[in-house]
């Protein structure tokens, strides 16, 4: 259970800037959505947040990224242990090929350390309890991930990145690829996963972001420059963002004209 | 001008450009069956021509212990290529023990981490040892490596090891046998496993490697757990390729092996492939049964380097397979 | 942020293991060095304007002509040193009189090479002569037809040709040339490279035409063109670099081909172009010469590994150069 304080943060590609300085407070116990048109640059955001952005073939960022009051991008912090206490979704549901549903899951717990039977075994079921998965594979742990439908995967994937016990959960868009039934229950899942985790989740749906957040960033492509860059327009909570909005751009995309 | 008219004709469909597609299919379609008809060809050839070593010794022809081409007043000639099956064997294996760990450290820094200004010309520098011809290993292990490595390998370890460990047992002699030989045909064999490797490693797709480390996985956990369990069917497909040219390499083992027929524990002493056997005694056969003999080895090895093309391919078409289909 | 116990031991072995992946990778480039360096270095000390201009001299005729010995070699006979022993011995090498006086050994590099260079560039060149037709259609036929499962097969059959061991080339033409015509023949080594350069000149004419844009196939049928035109004068044309590259490489593998010249060229000591009889060649040379008790024979076999290893580096830099240049331009 942390919060996150994001100053100056200004991500690069090459000598290229994907976004103007970002600064941003993100809360706990909260969901924060981070919405916008393509390419404004909100999921290199999040992937500043733990540092999965530098592990594109030279993506930098600068600025600080302070949690627990301690900076992510520290001179001698290992992005390891930053990507441990922040876990991380994708929009793509990735589920290990050549391992099994239970070792998929157990995979960050093996990495940490963890090898008692009976320890590992507790630790699965609750990472597959809280991703509300436990039920549907139970008894089919033995099967591989990828025998799963998408959906499955998704949650498979939160259930993964929540048996190590992060203190934040990042998701990159978890539902285009999904249905509607599947992006339900998600939406359900991580209403029920904010009660003891920060959440910060990209999403291209504003409908989405209306229904589970409690903060939202808008950001939105600047192109007078002829370099189209992101950048921050708002940030607020998601009943002022969508119902009174401080900033004519953010009016502009929610209500349909821009994006 | 003459542009517009083939236009022209061939709207109208009189032309015979239209009916020129049936011979270029015609065509292309005989030439490619000359490629599978000569595989079948070089399989039937053999087949016959070791009929009659087949039909007097059987499998006894691989496994039998005696290879003895010439007649004398106390035996006949009797043809059992085990001393060779045997070196064959135990300098392929030396070979890949050696190059396949090497080849997959190879194929992982070439793939994931080395600097991309450096992978291309590190790639061309693999490529160009599979280009040398295997001669050229050949002369230079004759020259070179076996008076090197007898100075500082051979002749200590086995002076040391040698009474208590058969397998390292001296003399060592000329320096010529079957680790040496294992030893050149592992350089060998290096670039074709690890450039495979490389490739195969090249098609995991990212998500497996961000899945990886977003989990907090080290830039080494998220290679070997996720990388290569991914791709593992494409590098037993390398190995297997590798292990094929191993096991058919004739220069490097005639000339380095010593081309003897005893059997000897040790692996410094000199034994014979049965490639080498092959090249060195077929000309020289003395007798339609010897010449059988030696095609019927020469059949073993072309039959035992199709299979393991055969499953190398399978694996490297199960992991392509993968890649378009499961999109995991 | 408190650390994981297992922290400092997995730090460890990341460090250690990307270590070794850079360790290994050296040492497949220390052999390379190795032997290109003193392939280059001896092989060079080889070199003369005798060694590309003159013949096989066998090493004590000079000896002979000082003391008016009887020379262990009869000049006159191509197949001097080379024999073809009938005892079923594995060394034919090693000429069997005159060998027991002592300073027969002695003495510099003996002759030449050109009878080999010769040799090599009429066998290796008749060979991919024969190997270009099926190749090349080949070839075309995997790139314009790839989704035919006949196609598989070929190109199953292709791996298996190019996985097969060279000397396995060598006895399949033995069989069936040598032994029928009782005579070994440049042709027959011709025939057993022709075998061995088919898969290489297949998949690469195949790669090739699969790189020519899909558009360039479409534009071209969409102005009527039939296959078999367009093939021609559209997609073999944009590919046909690329196929050169595949030609060369194949060249330079044919070239270096040892073991199949074994069983069906058997090698001279005489510059011959008579494609019917046996011809010298240069990595016979290399290999006979390497067996040889004598110092200035073995010299030569560094200069004929040289001259082939320079074959073989030009060609593959040649072949880099230009693929670069192609993939530049079309970016």
């Amino acid at each position: 259970m942390s919060s996150m304080t994001i100053s100056q943060l200004a991500p690069f590609y090459g000598a290229r800037q994907a976004v103007k300085a970002v600064d941003m407070q993100i809360a706990t116990q909260e969901i924060t959505a981070i919405i916008g048109p393509s390419g404004c640059g909100k999921s290199t955001v999040l992937r500043c947040l733990n540092r999965m952005h530098e592990t594109i073939l030279g993506a930098s960022a600068k600025g600080t990224v302070l949690l627990n009051g301690e900076d992510v991008y520290g001179s001698n912090v290992d992005a390891t242990l930053i990507r441990r206490k922040v876990g991380m979704v994708f929009q793509q549901p990735v589920a290990f090929r050549t391992r099994n549903i239970y070792e998929n899951v157990a995979a960050g717990l093996r990495i940490n350390g963890m090898t008692h039977k009976a320890e590992l075994d507790q630790s699965v079921e609750e990472a597959l309890r809280s991703a509300v998965l436990w039920d549907e594979v139970k008894d089919v742990l033995s099967k591989p991930g990828t025998a799963l439908s998408g959906g499955q995967q998704q949650r498979l994937a939160i259930a993964r990145a929540l048996a190590i016990k992060p203190d934040v959960l990042l998701l990159d868009e978890p539902c285009s690829a999904l249905d509607p039934i599947a992006t339900a229950n998600i939406e359900e899942l991580l209403v029920q996963l904010k009660t003891t985790l920060t959440i910060v989740i990209v999403t291209h749906s504003m409908q989405q972001a209306a229904r589970i957040s409690d903060q939202t960033a808008v950001f939105m492509v600047d192109t007078t420059s002829g370099n189209p860059i992101g950048e921050l327009v708002e940030k607020s909570s998601t009943s002022n963002v969508f119902t009174n909005p401080s900033d004519p751009r953010t009016e502009s995309y929610i209500s349909g004209r821009v994006g | 001008m003459a542009k517009q008219q083939h236009a022209e004709s061939w709207s109208n469909g009189k032309s015979v450009f239209r009916h020129g597609d049936v011979p270029f299919r015609i065509g292309t379609v005989v030439l490619a069956s000359c490629v599978v008809g000569l595989v079948l060809a070089m399989g039937v050839i053999m087949f016959v021509s070791s009929g009659e070593a087949r039909a007097a010794f059987g499998w006894d022809v691989l496994f039998g212990q005696v290879w003895n081409p010439v007649a004398t007043d106390l035996a006949a000639p009797t043809f059992g290529a085990w001393p060779a099956v045997r070196g064959t064997l135990l300098s392929s294996l030396v070979a890949i023990v050696i190059a396949a760990p090497l080849a997959l450290g190879i194929g992982i820094f070439l793939a994931e981490l080395c600097p991309p200004q450096l992978s291309t010309p590190l790639s061309f520098l693999v490529e160009l040892l599979a280009a040398i011809p295997s001669v050229i290993y050949g002369v230079w292990g004759v020259f070179v490596f076996v008076p090197f490595f007898n100075q500082v390998f051979s002749t200590p370890v086995s002076e040391t090891f040698g009474d208590y460990i058969p397998w390292l047992a001296g003399p060592v002699a000329t320096g010529r046998g079957v680790m040496v030989t294992g030893i050149v045909m592992s350089i060998m064999i290096l670039p074709t496993i690890a450039s495979l490797t490389r490739d195969v490693l090249r098609l995991v797709p990212n998500t497996q490697r961000e899945a990886m480390l977003a989990i907090g996985a080290t830039r080494w956990e998220t290679i070997w757990l996720a990388v290569v369990p991914y791709s593992r069917a494409g590098i037993i497909g390398a190995v297997m390729l590798g292990l094929g040219r191993a096991l058919g390499e004739t220069m490097a083992a005639t000339l380095l092996i010593g081309n003897s027929q005893r059997i000897s524990p040790s692996l410094f002493a000199p034994a014979t492939t049965a490639a080498s056997l092959v090249a060195n005694e077929l000309t020289n056969s003395v007798s339609t049964l010897h010449e059988s003999a030696l095609i019927t080895v020469a059949f073993a090895l072309f039959g035992i380097t199709l299979v393991l093309n055969l499953g190398a391919r399978l694996m490297i078409w199960y992991v392509d397979r993968g890649m378009a289909g499961g999109r995991s | 942020m408190n650390t994981p116990k297992n922290y400092r031991w997995r730090k460890f072995v990341d460090q250690v293991m990307r270590g070794s992946t850079v360790f290994a990778t050296g040492c497949a480039v220390i052999p390379l060095i190795a032997i290109i360096g003193y392939v280059l270095t001896l092989g060079a000390s080889a070199l003369s304007v005798q060694f590309f201009t003159d013949v096989y001299q066998p090493p004590n005729m000079a000896q002979a002509a000082a003391d008016g010995s009887t020379p262990a070699f009869d000049p006159n006979d191509p197949f001097a040193g080379i024999g073809v022993p009938t005892d079923g011995s594995t060394d034919g090498t090693t000429p069997a009189d005159g060998a027991a006086a002592a300073d027969v050994y002695a003495g510099g590099p003996v002759g030449g090479v050109l009878h080999g260079i010769i040799g090599t560039l009429i066998i290796t060149g008749m060979g991919l002569l024969f190997a270009l037709p099926i190749g090349i259609f080949a070839g075309i036929y995997l790139s314009e037809y790839r989704n035919e499962r006949y196609s598989t097969i070929v190109r199953f059959c292709c791996d298996v040709l190019s996985g097969s061991p060279s000397i396995v080339a060598g006895v399949v033409i033995y069989i069936l040339v040598v032994i029928r015509s009782h005579e070994f023949s440049a042709i027959a080594g011709s025939l057993a490279l022709m075998i061995l350069m088919i898969p290489i000149v297949t998949r690469t004419t195949e790669e090739m035409l699969k790189l020519v844009p899909e558009s360039m196939r479409e534009a071209a049928r969409g102005l009527g063109a039939p296959t078999w035109y367009s093939t021609f004068t559209v997609i073999i044309p944009a590919a046909l670099p690329g196929i050169v590259t595949g030609v060369m490489l194949a060249f330079a593998r044919g070239a270096g081909e040892t073991a199949p010249l074994i069983l069906t060229v058997l090698g001279s000591n005489v510059i011959s172009t008579n494609l019917f009889a046996p011809m010298a060649s240069l990595p016979l040379l290399a290999y006979r010469y390497t067996e040889s008790p004598y110092p200035g024979e073995n010299t030569l076999a560094w200069g004929a590994a040289f001259v082939l290893m320079m074959l073989v580096l030009v060609m593959n830099i040649l072949v880099r150069v230009a693929t670069r240049r192609r993939a530049g331009a079309s970016r």
